[in-house]
């Protein structure tokens, strides 16, 4: 489905082969990418992968050298102070303020600035749990809330589309629940939000697909699920009380699985998405078995296996097929460093 | 107009909290009433020797002072919230960058403006009420042009100050630019021009035209022709075949007020985030 096909009210963004080059080093290359409209997208990726440069192109910070995009049906980059900016929410990367103002002067002076009632500062330091220290000077401000502060400005003005650049950086556990709690609200509501990050676990529940980046280049992109499948990557059974030779009596009966001792006694195995059902109904059979865990393949397993990737086969992902698939890597490579060996590992 | 006034409200607010228009405010009224004072030391007595000597130290002050004040106040006004994070934060934000740097440059040309006026008003009221011989009138109409003509100087050097700000890669680049700037401007072509004056015999016709060339100098022709001295030195004599239309000189100033504000918001809509 591209944006060609569908209303430009359904598709906030949309990248048409995006190359974006500044002093000779390539930023961004070849990015084909269609957010809808409500959806929340993960940038993940190493740094200088390209996710900050994607969220300027967004913004119209930066103008591509090659194709074109359209953020909420208009040229990002020609959009320029016109109304296009009042629907947009950025949180930049380590957000800064002006240490010399309180956080409440920050927000009035900002809420100003995008022309809306004077009411949202409180509404908004509420939102985000800063009204105790909001007549404080931002130079005495932690980091954490700081961010938050960061959080509250990209809020303001009711956007509709919310990029959040590493939201959760700085932020102790708690705070990170709450950014990735207010994600949710705001999707319920229908804004588009993209998010970039490193921190895979979390933003594991919140995001609908990922695109991950790598040198500018598109990694992969597309929903977890099928990006699991994609690169088989394996389920993790955590068993207590299991035979150490678990996976060689696994791989007797067919189910190419691989071991290792996880702590406390706890044996850890790892066998491919289609052989997992079997690799369960065989693990529990043993008599000794006190517990037993099952984990779908993490964000951080896939994107371990994308970066994997990409340096086997250089320009594997702009050839071949069209429209958003031209962007994945292709299935024979995830799958040719994918079939789980057996091994054991103590 | 509203985000205009948003943003300079912004900027002068700053100005007051950092002291700047209290700190600049001081220095100049300190010094005027300085010069006020102990006018005649240099002719070997004490205290005022005539309004038109006063008024022509004071506006050396100026010349001195308030280009390197504009400057210090200003040179990191872009590339300092650039270094600093906040830009990248308000480029999102719907205004235009120039919306953005003329709301910046309005809140601190009323620092500038309000600091100059206080310090020299003080420096103005003691010469009025302290010295029996200054003729009221006559104070007030050359403190006027003095100020006014000071004020345009300092925004000039502020105009300067942005377009630095607006090319300088970092805070630093942009300190020693400024400085290199102030020197150039307030010292050096002043020396030159001297120089040139001793040096060139004949056809000298251009050399005063010269002077135009320098938003320093368009503010001591200024003064100078509102003062009407009878003082010679090579300066004022080389003025005398200028242009000294006080509406013409400032028109001038006000030249240089605008072309450097011009390529600074032209270069600041230019410069990558």
């Amino acid at each position: 489905m591209t944006c060609a096909t569908t209303s430009a009210t359904t598709c906030a963004i949309a990248f048409d082969d995006v190359s974006l080059e500044h002093a000779g080093v390539t930023r961004l290359s070849h990015l084909n990418l269609e957010v809808k409209s409500g959806e929340v997208l993960g940038l993940l990726g190493h740094n200088g992968a390209g996710k900050t440069t994607s969220m300027k192109l967004m913004l119209g910070l930066l103008s591509p050298t090659e194709g074109s995009l359209s953020v909420l049906g208009q040229r990002p980059d020609r959009a320029g102070d016109s109304a296009f900016r009042q629907h947009l929410g950025y949180l930049p990367e380590n957000v800064r303020f002006y240490p010399n103002l309180s956080g409440r002067e920050t927000l009035a002076y900002l809420v100003r600035l995008k022309g809306r009632p004077m009411a949202e500062v409180d509404e908004l330091l509420v939102q985000v749990g800063l009204e105790g220290a909001a007549d404080r000077r931002l130079a005495t401000w932690s980091k954490g809330m700081r961010q938050r502060l960061g959080l509250a400005q990209a809020l303001l003005g009711e956007p509709r589309l919310l990029l959040l650049d590493e939201p959760t950086s700085g932020l102790d556990p708690a705070a990170t629940e709450a950014v990735y709690a207010t994600i949710d609200t705001l999707k319920a509501r229908g804004v588009t939000v993209v998010l970039s990050s490193h921190l895979l676990p979390g933003v594991e529940p919140v995001i609908d697909r990922a695109l991950i980046l790598g040198e500018g280049k598109c990694l992969a992109l597309g929903d977890l699920a099928s990006l699991r499948e994609r690169f088989s990557l394996p389920y993790v059974i955590e068993m207590r009380g299991a035979p150490q030779d678990l996976a060689l009596r696994l791989v007797r009966e067919g189910i190419p699985a691989r071991s290792s001792l996880a702590s406390a006694g706890r044996l850890r195995l790892e066998v491919a998405p289609e052989h997992r059902m079997d690799a369960l109904r065989l693990c529990a059979g043993f008599q000794g078995l006190k517990d037993l865990e099952i984990r779908p393949p993490g964000l951080e397993a896939l994107y371990r296996r994308v970066q994997g990737c990409s340096g086997s086969e250089p320009g594997n992902g702009s050839e071949g097929s069209s429209g958003s698939d031209r962007c994945q890597v292709s299935d024979e490579i995830g799958h040719s460093t994918a079939p789980p060996s057996v091994e054991e590992t103590r | 107009m509203c985000l205009l006034l948003t943003i300079a409200h912004k900027e002068f607010r700053d100005g007051l909290r950092h002291r700047w228009v209290l700190g600049i405010a001081v220095l100049l009224g300190v010094l005027a009433l300085g010069i006020a004072a102990f006018g005649a030391a240099a002719s070997g007595g004490t205290g005022f020797t005539g309004l038109s000597t006063t008024l022509i130290s004071l506006s050396t002050l100026s010349m001195l002072l308030i280009p390197l004040i504009a400057l210090m106040l200003a040179y990191d006004a872009i590339v300092g919230e650039d270094e600093g994070g906040t830009l990248l934060l308000l480029a999102t934000y719907p205004m235009s960058r120039r919306t953005w740097l003329l709301g910046k440059f309005m809140g601190h040309a009323w620092v500038l403006g309000l600091a100059t006026v206080c310090g020299f008003a003080v420096a103005g009221v003691v010469i009025a009420f302290g010295t029996p011989e200054a003729v009221l009138t006559e104070v007030v109409s050359g403190l006027i042009t003095l100020i006014v003509s000071s004020v345009l100087l300092g925004w000039s050097f502020l105009a300067l100050a942005y377009w630095i700000s607006a090319r300088a890669g970092s805070k630093q680049a942009a300190a020693s630019q400024a400085l290199i700037t102030w020197f150039v401007f307030v010292l050096v072509l002043d020396l030159a021009l001297l120089a040139l004056l001793v040096g060139v015999r004949q056809g000298g016709a251009w050399l005063p035209w010269l002077m135009l060339a320098n938003p320093a100098e368009c503010f001591r022709l200024l003064v100078l022709s509102a003062i009407e001295p009878h003082q010679a030195s090579a300066i004022t004599a080389l003025a005398s075949a200028t242009p000294r239309s006080p509406l013409l000189l400032m028109l001038l100033q006000v030249a240089w007020v605008l072309l450097p504000l011009g390529l600074a918001i032209k270069r600041f809509e230019q410069r990558p985030l």
